[in-house]
């Protein structure tokens, strides 16, 4: 309760979960971030969700385990919590909070962000457009991925989400443009092994030093993880609006932190939503994703490929649900493909990229891209009823034309949506298979492609 | 006299403030030092429940908050038309002018530029009584919109005296005194309306004209009319926000509020920058001529996305008043309901399903009754309208929510969006067996007095076929398609196509994006010919393999993107065609 240069230490009246009550509070503001110091002089941090009549709720990144009433006092630090931002951030790495994890001084700092960050206005956002060949065949082809997008991967335990988040990373940064490139990647609650792959991966293609990396481990604590993708991001958007760098921002594993946003509710004894999640799980969700885009009149991008894991591959269940819905787009990776061995294996029926009609087509790719990506997808759909079809009657009772899909579905599978895990397909190369998978059918039954396109691409067998 | 109050405590968007009896409900305050903008929804003694409409991040308890004794309102006046605003009319790029990229706080500023001069031409003169709603003039707003300056509905009128002569004012001069009771009264080019109060009118019509929206799925299947309610739920990914853009874009409405609620901010920043672009197909000039969106992106304050709805519809009813229509479109309601949902569980109100307050479904039907066909008040004469068509997000993709559960009971056009047909690229997705119109029997007297008497029936020929077709596909999936009789079969390749030729349009093709409702009926008319064609042909003992055969097929399939709306006899080509190449199978198995 002393009270030092317009700061302040009070008392803690309770603690539950990874929440403090703090008494006698009398200068406190709603967000502001506080230093708690324990009897033995360890300093954790916290914020501060809700202050009145001398009360503030405060909520204790570190996790309040062996914080005790007497003796543990709050510091209210006066400002917001920000993160030290400068070009020296890059080839580093932080742990889930923003501070230094690899045994280095603190970057000198060129200025201080609120890591909250502020809310992009729509009117001076540029509408993203610039095609990012990752050279993976289907997503270029089929989901394209512009500058400025956010498109999460949605996998389930086990599946090879990372890999395919570290190709992309990879092979994005490298190929095209002079331009200056970086890659922040924020690793959420995931296994220490994932997060050593990822920065192995980064380090082989020569990348880590354009890099920076954010480590919340599983074994780190859990309500760093609210903190973790909001530290990564204020970096992302100032190597990108203050650098004028094109910033890839990797975010795995989403479902972690969403977990952590349901204990903080739960502790606060709010009104949940479905399956417990609060119901500001859309809000607050988008407070992140909607931190990627272009600006008018300023060099840079921040794309963001977030990565979820679906409970029970459950593409109904909240996190994935509401994240599609604040995204641009979805990759979905699917069981069944990634059973029988199919690497990257993406089920194209349930992926999306919302942009792809502006990245794509005549000065970016190649004009017929469009129509020719959605005969493909239109052809495979027809190749998944004929499998279905098969499975019921035998592949005696099929028409000829129904053999014909059955052939579309396993060259796509086989020979498109199949690469290695290093290879990296030119967009030329991409569209050269799917007119490939097109030729296979006859002429009549490309009912979504211009004749012009056709006469000038259709490979006759 | 204004409220001055204090804030006792601060969490999220809520603030409680004491000292604050003075206070009204739904009174706008000043909250804090840094002047962020709220609104009391609750008064309990002398404290004051605000929701506030920016982030309240470094709000103190201690800090003023001071009563401005309106409610939330919208300037009304010459100006809205092209602008972007956020939820509580802001112009966002008057907001850039003063925190650049992003959005910075209490920041104040005129919904329109006060100080332009726009052309005004009186239509009243000195002596005139007036009233309320009564015209006084017109300026030109955009190239297509000729703005009506009214009396306002809460306004005394009386005789006007001291007119201004034709000519160019801007919007803070006084056009005009009028005098009541010894009372005179200036009248400007604005006024200002409070946005939870809905504007008067004379009468309501039935909802009898459709809306057309280029869209075949919409016009021809499940239209909507002008005045009329629509919903249009849908998962992610089902394109939801590509449908509303399509209907915003090629509606025969003159003016298109378009608000953003809750979702995507390049969503946005596409309709800013493509709209300038587009040319309106019935008179040739640039979309945004007609168009005011109001942006309240999911990263926005949650409480300015409640306000944000409410700002969009008195913004159409108030060119609904001067005889336009209107359609607005608000993407998403189900955003809106969350921000309902979320200040409820901060008022530790008791809540209803899933969290949501008991009065989720008074505030849906409150905000869809604001839609209609009316007579405007005032003299001259004017009928205008207001469409409303709401997107739902449900979560999960579960139609028995409670958002969309809610709005089914208030709207009468319902689109279903379904993933199934999402995943397979049919776009719109819009679902033929769950989507319905209650507007079908009213409207279709617009379509036999102005494009062919048979619509109706040829619409319910089709749907007919598309009916029969489900519960066939049961069949198959149990037996395969070989199980089935040819005229069974047949029924199978007619739905098929006119769900490729007819239900399935691609918006991001030039010709295919808008479709005129002479092109629809055309489209309409030749596959109902080729299916009765197709019943006859087998009659005849023709088979179904020959009817498939055909080269007509390919054709009927590609002319929604092959023949523009201005080919028509191309299609009339078409029918001639297929008849030749149905007598000519038929021929065959006649010789033999």
């Amino acid at each position: 309760m002393t009270a030092e240069g317009g700061v302040q230490y009070s008392k803690i009246a309770e603690i539950k979960g990874p929440l403090v009550v703090v008494d006698d509070v009398e200068n406190a503001a709603f967000d502001e971030l506080v230093e708690i110091e324990t009897k033995e002089g360890e300093r954790r941090l916290g914020k501060v969700l809700e202050v009145g009549n001398g009360k503030a709720i405060v909520q204790v990144f570190e996790g309040t385990t062996g914080l005790s009433i007497s003796g543990t006092s709050a510091k209210f630090v006066g400002k917001l919590m920000e993160m030290p931002v400068s070009k020296e951030v890059l080839g580093r790495v932080f742990d889930g909070l923003g501070r230094p994890k690899d045994g280095l001084p603190d970057p000198i700092a060129d200025k201080f962000i609120d890591i909250n960050g502020e809310p992009m206005n729509p009117e001076q956002r540029e509408y993203p457009k610039d095609f990012i060949q990752t050279g993976v065949s289907v997503i270029d082809g089929m989901i394209t991925l512009v500058r400025g997008q956010k498109l999460p991967i949605f996998s389930g335990s086990g599946m090879s989400h990372n890999i395919l988040a570290a190709q992309i990373a990879r092979q994005a940064s490298v190929v095209g443009t002079k331009d200056d490139f970086a890659v922040v990647f924020a690793a959420i609650g995931v296994q220490y092994s994932e997060a050593e792959y990822f920065r192995r991966s980064l380090e082989e293609s020569g990348a880590l030093k354009r890099s920076v990396l954010f480590l919340n481990t599983a074994d780190d604590p859990a309500i760093e993880r609210i903190i973790t993708p909001r530290v990564a991001l204020t970096v992302a958007e100032y190597l990108a609006f203050d650098l004028g760098m094109h910033v890839l921002v990797i975010l795995t594993d989403m479902t972690n932190y969403a977990e952590a946003l349901r204990e903080i509710s739960a502790a606060r004894e709010e009104v949940p939503g479905r399956k417990g999640y609060p119901g500001y799980l859309y809000t607050d969700l988008s407070t992140i994703y909607e931190r990627a885009g272009k600006l008018n009149g300023r060099k840079g991008s921040v794309t963001q490929v977030p990565i979820l894991s679906m409970p029970s591959d459950d593409i109904t269940h909240p996190i994935p649900d509401l994240t599609g819905y604040i995204t641009e787009g979805q990759v979905v990776l699917g069981r069944d493909l990634f059973r029988q061995g199919v690497y990257p294996p993406i089920n194209i029926l349930m992926s999306l990229s919302r942009l792809m009609k502006d990245g794509i087509g005549e000065g970016s790719t190649r004009v017929d891209h469009g129509e020719v990506s959605n005969q493909v997808y239109d052809a495979y759909s027809r190749a998944q009823e004929v499998r279905a079809l098969a499975g019921i009657v035998g592949k005696a009772g099929l028409t000829e034309i129904d053999l014909k899909y059955m052939d579309v579905g396993d060259i796509f599978e086989k020979e498109f949506l199949s690469q290695a895990t290093d290879e990296n397909r030119t967009i030329e190369e991409t569209l050269t298979l799917l007119w490939k998978i097109v030729s296979k059918l006859p002429k009549n039954e490309i009912t979504k492609i211009k004749d012009k396109y056709i006469d000038q691409y259709y490979q006759e067998n | 006299m204004a409220a001055k109050g204090r804030i006792v405590w601060v969490s999220g968007p809520a603030v409680r403030a004491d000292g604050m009896s003075d206070a009204k409900m739904y009174e706008t305050v000043v909250v804090g030092n840094s002047k962020l903008v709220g609104e009391v929804i609750r008064l309990t003694g002398d404290v004051a429940f605000i929701q506030v409409y920016e982030s309240t991040s470094g709000l103190k308890p201690g800090e003023p908050v001071v009563g401005t004794g309106n409610p939330l309102s919208v300037l009304l006046g010459p100006g809205i038309i092209g602008q972007i605003y956020d939820g509580i009319q802001r112009p966002l790029k008057e907001l850039s002018k003063v925190s650049g990229s992003f959005i910075g706080r209490g920041i104040t500023t005129t919904p329109v530029d006060m100080e332009k001069k726009y052309h005004f031409v009186p239509s009243i003169s000195n002596g005139d009584d007036v009233g309320p709603g009564n015209v006084l003039g017109t300026v030109q707003e955009t190239d297509l919109i000729v703005h009506s300056i009214m009396v306002p509905p809460d306004h005394p009128g009386g005789k006007i005296s001291n007119i201004v002569s034709e000519g160019d004012y801007n919007l803070e001069t006084v056009l005009a005194t009028a005098e009541k009771d010894g009372q005179k009264t200036p009248l400007k080019m604005y006024h200002r309306w409070p946005v939870r109060k809905p504007r008067p009118y004379q009468n309501r019509y039935d909802p009898t004209v459709p809306l057309l929206t280029g869209q075949r799925v919409i016009d021809t299947f499940f239209p909507i009319a002008k005045g009329g309610t629509g919903s249009i739920p849908g998962a992610f990914g089902t394109g939801k926000t590509v449908t509303l853009h399509q209907i915003a874009k090629w509606a025969d409405s003159q003016v298109v509020v378009y608000i953003g609620c809750g979702e995507r901010g390049n969503e946005m920043t596409e309709v800013l920058v493509e709209f300038p672009h587009l040319k309106d197909p019935r008179s040739g000039k640039p979309l945004m001529d007609r168009t005011v969106l109001v942006a309240n992106t999911s990263n926005m304050p949650v409480a300015a996305r409640e306000a944000s709805i409410y700002t969009g519809v008195t913004i159409a009813e108030y060119y609904r008043d001067m005889g336009y229509d209107v359609v607005l479109v608000a993407d998403s309601t189900s955003r809106w309901a969350e921000s309902l949902r979320e200040m409820s569980g901060r008022l530790e109100e008791m809540p209803a399903e899933e969290g949501y307050p008991s009065y989720l479904a008074s505030r849906l039907a409150e905000f869809y009754e604001r839609a209609g066909r009316v007579r405007a008040v005032g003299s001259p004469d004017r009928d205008g309208s207001v469409t409303l068509v709401g997107a739902v997000s449900p979560s999960g993709g579960d139609f028995t929510e409670p958002v969309t559960t809610h709005t089914m009971r208030f709207i009468k056009t319902f689109w279903a969006l379904d993933a199934k047909l999402a995943y397979s690229r049919h776009y719109p997705s819009i679902n033929w067996m769950n989507s319905y119109s209650g507007y079908l029997g009213d409207i279709a007297k617009w379509w036999t007095e102005n494009i062919n008497s048979d619509w109706l029936s040829l619409r319910s020929e089709a749907y007919g076929v598309l009916q029969r077709e489900d519960t066939l596909k049961e069949i198959v999936r149990l037996l395969g398609p070989e199980a089935l009789p040819d005229e069974e079969k047949l029924i199978l390749e007619v739905a098929r196509m006119v769900k490729i030729g007819l239900l399935q349009q691609n918006s991001f093709d030039d010709v295919d994006t808008y479709c005129s409702p002479q092109k629809q009926y055309k489209l309409l008319k030749l596959l109902v010919e080729f299916y009765r064609r197709g019943q006859h042909a087998l009659k005849e003992g023709a088979s179904l393999s020959d009817i498939r055969a055909l080269p007509i097929v390919t054709l009927l399939l590609k002319a929604r993107m092959d023949i523009k709306d201005s080919e028509i006899p191309k299609l009339d080509q078409l029918d001639i065609d297929m008849k030749e190449q149905f007598k000519s199978i038929i021929g065959v198995k006649v010789s033999n």
